[in-house]
């Protein structure tokens, strides 16, 4: 655990080092060349704002109005018919569409049931292995203007609901219930 | 299909809001909506560019095409219609690798100059091509090895050993990864 927390100090500095001295043996304008890309990106954070504004109106609404709630107390009994975790059906629905409220319920696990329980474990990998769908569709195609969007959205799901069963299995057989 | 999603959360959010009586609770997300993005933006604008800041002194430097390079091979197999030398592929390798070591504030600009590239190639600009499906099935499949908040929520939550979970989790991506490919793969040229 303390090897990857220190791992994990190094990861930025490191980059930002290794991409400053090669750029600096490579005589890049190195401090020239950042300004410009920082400006690039400022210029792109004002670019996905709108799109930013927009979906952080329309999860917060789905939220508040209780809509999240209803859909996973629909999802819950189905969860349990087929043998998954009904405390976990909430998080692998909510996960899509908001990381902050993940992590809420994520918390939320840890405490009722514990890190280290089967629940908090199996909730630990799936926050790993699933990803915002609906923020990162959104942000990325409404920022080129792409509206028809085919199969990302049946791909990703998928991938994201393999996932969550895959985190179950997993769990299950290298840790036991 | 995004204006469907968008059009129901609100649609959806606000109807069961009325029905639930909590229609308060309602009128603050509206008004909060925008003031929490704005919030997030201000914290995200500085991270954002300095990173396309670091970025552009790997692209200038040459790292981000050497990298690139080295993922020929794969490239080739997920975005066959991108040519070898299209700056897009060079963008998605540094999408690719911020995201695999975590820097999710350093894949998002590279990510959107990525799309910003694929999008010179599509000759029906409404219209997602082959490999941005490919590329956003990817990047959603979640590619990130060790997911640092996850373990320091267990430690916070008395976990006695955080880490313990982390060789799952990387077979969990793994897994995700590969089926997001395989089904992107599958359906390519479908509508």
């Amino acid at each position: 655990m303390r090897i990857l927390l220190t791992v994990s100090d190094f990861i930025i500095p490191v980059t930002v080092l290794g991409i400053v001295v090669f750029g600096c043996l490579q005589r890049v304008d190195i401090y020239e060349i950042f300004l410009e890309g920082a400006k690039d990106g400022l210029k792109t954070v004002v670019d996905i704002l709108p799109t930013l504004i927009g979906l952080i109106m329309a999860v917060e609404v789905v939220r508040a109005g209780g809509l999240l709630d209803m859909m996973t107390g629909i999802l819950r009994p189905a969860a349990e018919k087929i043998g998954f975790p009904a405390e976990l059906a909430p998080l692998s629905l909510v996960r899509l569409v908001s990381s902050s409220a993940a992590t809420g319920l994520l918390t939320d696990i840890f405490a009722n049931f514990g890190a280290d329980s089967f629940l908090g474990r199996t909730a630990s990998v799936m926050m790993s292995c699933t990803e915002t769908v609906f923020y990162t569709m959104s942000l990325y195609f409404l920022s080129v203007g792409v509206r028809k969007t085919r199969y990302t959205l049946p791909c990703a799901l998928l991938a994201n609901m393999v996932g969550v069963f895959a985190a179950v299995w997993l769990v299950q057989t290298v840790f036991g219930n | 299909m995004l204006n469907g999603i968008w059009g129901f959360f609100v649609i959806g959010g606000i109807l069961t809001g009325a029905f639930l009586g909590r229609m308060d609770l309602v009128t603050r997300a509206v008004i909060g909506g925008g003031k929490s993005a704005m919030e997030l933006v201000f914290t995200m604008a500085g991270v954002v560019a300095v990173w396309s800041g670091i970025l552009k002194i790997a692209e200038r430097g040459g790292m981000i095409d050497a990298l690139a390079h080295k993922m020929n091979p794969l490239m080739d197999f997920l975005f066959p219609t991108v040519p070898r030398e299209h700056k897009a592929r060079q963008y998605i390798a540094a999408n690719f690798a911020a995201n695999f070591l975590g820097l999710g504030w350093a894949a998002t600009p590279a990510g959107l100059m990525a799309m910003k590239e694929l999008q010179k190639l599509n000759r029906e600009k409404g219209r997602a091509t082959g490999a941005m499906c490919m590329f956003l099935t990817v990047n959603m499949s979640s590619l990130q090895l060790v997911s640092v908040n996850i373990l320091a929520y267990r430690a916070e939550y008395g976990s006695a050993e955080p880490a313990e979970i982390v060789g799952v989790g990387i077979a969990a991506t793994l897994i995700t990864t590969l089926t997001g490919i395989l089904a992107a793969k599958l359906l390519e040229g479908r509508d």
